[in-house]
Parts: structure tokens; C-alpha cells; sequence
């Protein structure tokens, strides 16, 4: 298990020191001049020259991407070329906010999805089983960017029970939590579905298995067959299907943010790519997919406590 | 005796012929019979007809503003969609949008398909350049949807044929690994031993044996692939980094929509459906055709 660990941590080292250099080296060969940015319309050719030798604009790529990977370890991502704000500080005042919204859709689409899914196979092929596989591939085509537009025409402006947007008030206060349904609805769906269709196939795969027929035979009630030997083994695969959907839900937080007017690091890179403000894209591009990174690390070493058949080897 | 061989080969080709046309045609049947996939089917051609036939069955040009005719609700005359807050005729403009989301799409599941067969193949026969090709498409896994698109889109630049490349280089990597792993199944197979042995060149098997084994895998990946790159098209356009107005694309609509959904509903919700039935639809199709290919394949990895 330690020797596991190890290594995944070494291959995390490894993988975060690549997507580093993707990041910045798509930056990098991105046209447009930083030197020329900053400086704005009215700089002098003087004045952009001494902008390029202070940010270092000169030396040679990998120079600049070291400098730039030196600043990342003592938390300095840059400055924006637009706002000249830190783009660590813009960074951490949103961050709050998209992990928030991405906790909150985990919530929604890991209740609704589990539900679903148990139910639909425990009645397999009745009504409820029919509507929610259809209701689950709905969910999965449906535009999350729509859904959420019209959540909002229906929720807040039609009936007027949920803010329209933004993402202001703390989450444990009622104002929070009213301002977090829509976006989380909005976002959650999709992963919901995905984990219904799972927990679905692998329960009706466990209620099929040997042990489950013994526990029959032997005379158990049939809520403790379901309820504590089939549910446990059949959410192993689950676990995964939710580790990894937190990953996803963290860059679709990106679109959600936009609908809902949410102040999270999804809008600033949207504004940043917008007007080609590098620093920023580069800083939060780098921190959706470190976070990424990890929250799978941790899918795969939980997998392997909760499955001792499983090793990596 | 040379007689003799060419008669051989011409029977097993056309024995093989035969087999062939069997797998298609029990697999066609096993499609019909689900449903949904035939749903999804009828969906998807009505998309392929609007696209192909849409200034023959559009009276109204989509970019053509009348402003004296903005805002219309549905079932107006002369417009049954309504139209838009420039007055332009809606059903025109989701016809010329199905066009243009069909056109992405092909373009850039095409694109994904032709690198990603390219780097599964190489990855799963030459054992050297497994362990390199596999690293890179590890990388591009570490992010997280459509996070590398915007990435490529921000090096890139906005417009409708970077949202093409930029989402085939993110079919690029599941891809790699779908063809990649049939690949390795193949290979360890006698017959391709035996095409070794009698000389084949690595690009003949490669080609002409080993191919052939990967496509019901790839042909359910493209299907897939064809609903995620519609979707990412339109949400990228909603973002404004794809289509920019006025192009008549179904995100950029909702995007539009979205600030007359107080007066206007049907400017967001028209659009929105469209984008969801065709989605709906290569998905179903997608999964059927899991099912109708191999009942025992398993792309849930």
C-alpha cells in the first residue's frame, strides 16, 4: 500500500511538471505580445522594450518557464496583463465560490443519481425503472448552459422563489443556500444521470451473483440481502463513477458560473481567454487541472481500501 | 496448382465477403429492434435533410434582420418558430444551426478519429513508443472537459473552426486508448504471428488485420463523440468563444436568447431543444450500437 502511494505521488509529480509545461508553453507560442499588452496603445517602442526585459520577456523559453515554475511553488502565479492584479489573490477570493458550487452539484447528483438508480434496479423494467433510464438519458443530452437558463425562467422569474444569479451570501445561511439550488440543479444533472445509469447496471449485476442466491436460500429478509450485502459490493464501481464526476463537475463549473453570474475561477478564465490575459488563464487553467489531478489520485487509493481484490500492480 | 490457389483465394474472399455482410446485416437487426436507437436514427437523418436542404426549405434568410417583425411568438404567420429581437426568422435560423453544428461536428470527430487511431495504433504495436504516446495521452487526460478546449481556444483564438480543432484534440486521447487496447488484444493473436512470419510489412498488418478488429470500438466512440462535440460546440459558443454573432449557431442563439427571456422565451428554448434532441439522439444511436456490435463489449472503462 505505502509502495502504491509512493509511486502514484512520483507519476502526480511527474504529471503536474507536464501539465505545467503544456500550460505555459501553449501560452507561450499564443500570438500577441505581452510586452505590447501591458503596455497599452499609447506605449513607446522604449517603453515596450523595457517592459519586455523586466518581465524577463527575452531570455529563453525554458528560463522563462522555470522562472514562472519557481514562482508557482511560492504561490506567485504572475500579474494580469489587464488588471495588473496578483493573479494568485484573483485566484483565491473565487475559488471559494466554484468549490462551493461543485460540492453543492455533487450533493444533488450523487443523492438524486444513487437514488435513481437502486430504485430502477430493484423494480427493473417497471414504470419508474423505464421513466427514470429515459429521464437519466435526458439528462446526460441536456445543454447544462439551457438547463440552467431555464431553471431560471422558471424559478426565478416566472415564480420568483430563487435569485436569478450571483453567489454572494454564505453558504450555510438561507440566502446562500437559496442562491446554490439552481446552479447546483443546473450543474449536478448530468453527473446524476452518469450515476444512476452506473448504480443501476451494477446493482443488477450483484443482485444476479452467487452469494446473493445464498443469502436467499439461507432465509435472510429480503432487506438485508439488498440493503447490506448487495448494496455494499455494488457501489464499489459507483465510487468511482463520483470520484471521477467531481472531477468533471470542477471544470463544468466553468459553464455554470457563466449562466448563474457566479464569481468563480470558471468566469475569470472565461474573461481572461476573452482578452488574452495569459497570466490569468495560465494561473486558473493550472489550478482546475492540478485539483483535477488529485481528486483521481484519491478516486484510485480509495478504490484500493475499499476493494482489497483490486491492486495496482 | 497456381489455378488451384487463386480459386482458393477467390472462395475465401467471398466466404469472407459473405461473413462480413452477415455481421453488418444481424447487426443492423439487433439496431432496429432497440427502440430508441431507431429514434435517435430518425432524428439524426431529419438533422442530416434540414442541413443539406436548408435554403430549399427556409423562406427567410437567417441573417435577414426586420426589425419591423422582431420578437414574434411562435405559430406567427409567415414565421411558425417566431423570430428574434432583430426580427430574424427563427426556423430559418435553427436550420442553418443544424447545419453548422453537423459541419463541426463531423469535422472535428474526423479529425480526433484520424489522430487518435494514428496514436493508438503506433501505442499498442510498437512496444518503444507505448510508454511516450501513453504519457501524452495521459496528459491530456488531466483535464477535465472541456478545460483543454478552452485552453487550445485561448492559444487559438475564437471562431467556429478553432472549436473544431480544439475539440478533436480533446477526442484525441480516449480515442488513443480505445484503439490502443483493442490493438493489444489483437496482436497476440496466431494469425498476425503468422502474417510476421510470411513476411507482411508492419503497416500491411497494421492496415489491413489489425484495423478492421478496432473499428466496431471506434465506430461507437465516433457516435459518442459526435453528441459531446455538438454539445461542446454550442457551449463553447454560448461562452463566446466559438461562433460569434450573427452566425446562426444554436449556443450562440442561447446566449442571445438569454437576454430577452423575459419578453421572448422561445428565442432561449427553441434552440436548447434542438441542441438536446440531437444530442439525445447520437447517444442513443451510440449506445445501440454498443449493444448491436458486441453485446459483450465494454466501453465503460
Amino acid at each position: 500500500m505505502a509502495a502504491l502511494i509512493t509511486r502514484r505521488f512520483l507519476e502526480l509529480i511527474l504529471l503536474l511538471i507536464g501539465i505545467s509545461f503544456l500550460v505555459f508553453g501553449s501560452m507561450h507560442i499564443a500570438p500577441g505580445d505581452p510586452a505590447s499588452i501591458i503596455g497599452g496603445p499609447t506605449a513607446s517602442e522604449s517603453d515596450i522594450a523595457a517592459i519586455r526585459d523586466n518581465l524577463g520577456l527575452n531570455d529563453p523559453f525554458l528560463v522563462q518557464y522555470w522562472d514562472y515554475l519557481k514562482g508557482v511553488f511560492q504561490g506567485d502565479f504572475g500579474y494580469s496583463y489587464q488588471t495588473k492584479q496578483s493573479v494568485s489573490e484573483a485566484i483565491a477570493v473565487r475559488f471559494p465560490n466554484t468549490l462551493n458550487l461543485a460540492i453543492a452539484s455533487m450533493i444533488v447528483a450523487v443523492v438524486i443519481g444513487l437514488i435513481a438508480g437502486i430504485i430502477s434496479a430493484l423494480k427493473q423494467n417497471s414504470w419508474l425503472d423505464v421513466s427514470s433510464t429515459v429521464v437519466a438519458l435526458a439528462g446526460i443530452s441536456i445543454p447544462n448552459f439551457w438547463l440552467g437558463t431555464i431553471l431560471i425562467l422558471v424559478f426565478a422569474v416566472n415564480f420568483q422563489v430563487l435569485p436569478v444569479g450571483g453567489l454572494d451570501a454564505p453558504f450555510w445561511t438561507i440566502e446562500g443556500m437559496k442562491q446554490l439550488i439552481l446552479p447546483a440543479i443546473t450543474l449536478g444533472t448530468g453527473s446524476a444521470a452518469m450515476i444512476a445509469r452506473m448504480s443501476r447496471s451494477s446493482m443488477l449485476e450483484v443482485i444476479r451473483a452467487d452469494y446473493i442466491r445464498t443469502a436467499r436460500a439461507k432465509g435472510l429478509k429480503e432487506k438485508t440481502i439488498i440493503w447490506i450485502h448487495a448494496l455494499k459490493n455494488s457501489m464499489i464501481p459507483v465510487i468511482t463513477v463520483i470520484g471521477l464526476n467531481f472531477g468533471f463537475l470542477l471544470g463544468g463549473t466553468i459553464i455554470t458560473e457563466q449562466v448563474f453570474a457566479i464569481n468563480g475561477v470558471g468566469r475569470l478564465m472565461i474573461d481572461a481567454i476573452a482578452a488574452r490575459d495569459f497570466p490569468m488563464v495560465q494561473g486558473s487553467v493550472l489550478l482546475v487541472a492540478t485539483l483535477f489531478v488529485l481528486v483521481n489520485l484519491l478516486v484510485d487509493i480509495i478504490y484500493v481500501f475499499i476493494d482489497p481484490r483490486i491492486s495496482y500492480d | 496448382m497456381a489455378a488451384e490457389v487463386v480459386t482458393n483465394n477467390s472462395v475465401r474472399s467471398s466466404a469472407q465477403l459473405k461473413k462480413k455482410e452477415k455481421y453488418l446485416i444481424t447487426t443492423v437487426k439487433r439496431l432496429l429492434k432497440n427502440k430508441l436507437a431507431v429514434i435517435g436514427l430518425i432524428i439524426i437523418t431529419i438533422q442530416i435533410f434540414l442541413a443539406i436542404a436548408a435554403p430549399l426549405i427556409t423562406s427567410h434568410g437567417p441573417l435577414k434582420q426586420d426589425l419591423a417583425a422582431s420578437e414574434l411568438p411562435l405559430f406567427s404567420e409567415g414565421h411558425w418558430l417566431g423570430t428574434d429581437n432583430y426580427g430574424r426568422d427563427m426556423w430559418s435560423r435553427i436550420v442553418f444551426g443544424a447545419r453548422i453544428s453537423l459541419v463541426v461536428g463531423i469535422t472535428a470527430v474526423s479529425l480526433g478519429l484520424i489522430g487518435g487511431v494514428t496514436l493508438g495504433l503506433l501505442s499498442g504495436y510498437y512496444r518503444k513508443l507505448d510508454g511516450f504516446i501513453m504519457r501524452i495521452v495521459d496528459l491530456l487526460f488531466a483535464f477535465p472537459g472541456i478545460l483543454l478546449a478552452m485552453l487550445i481556444i485561448a492559444v487559438l483564438g475564437t471562431s467556429l473552426v478553432n472549436v473544431a480543432i480544439a475539440i478533436s484534440i480533446w477526442s484525441i486521447p480516449t480515442c488513443a486508448r480505445i484503439v490502443r487496447g483493442s490493438v493489444l488484444s489483437v496482436k497476440k493473436q496466431e494469425y498476425i504471428q503468422a502474417m510476421k512470419s510470411l513476411g507482411a510489412s508492419d503497416l500491411r498488418i497494421l492496415v489491413k488485420h489489425i484495423l478492421p478488429n478496432c473499428i466496431a470500438p471506434i465506430i461507437v466512440f465516433a457516435t459518442m463523440r459526435m453528441a459531446t462535440a455538438i454539445l461542446s460546440t454550442a457551449a463553447l459558443s454560448y461562452l463566446g468563444l466559438g461562433a460569434q454573432p450573427p452566425t446562426p449557431e444554436w449556443g450562440a442563439m442561447i446566449a442571445q436568447g438569454q437576454n430577452f427571456m423575459w419578453t421572448s422565451p422561445h428565442m432561449t428554448i427553441v434552440p436548447g431543444i434542438a441542441i438536446m434532441l440531437i444530442v439525445f439522439a447520437f447517444n442513443v444511436v451510440g449506445d445501440g450500437l454498443r449493444d448491436a456490435l458486441d453485446p459483450n463489449m465494454d466501453l465503460n472503462q
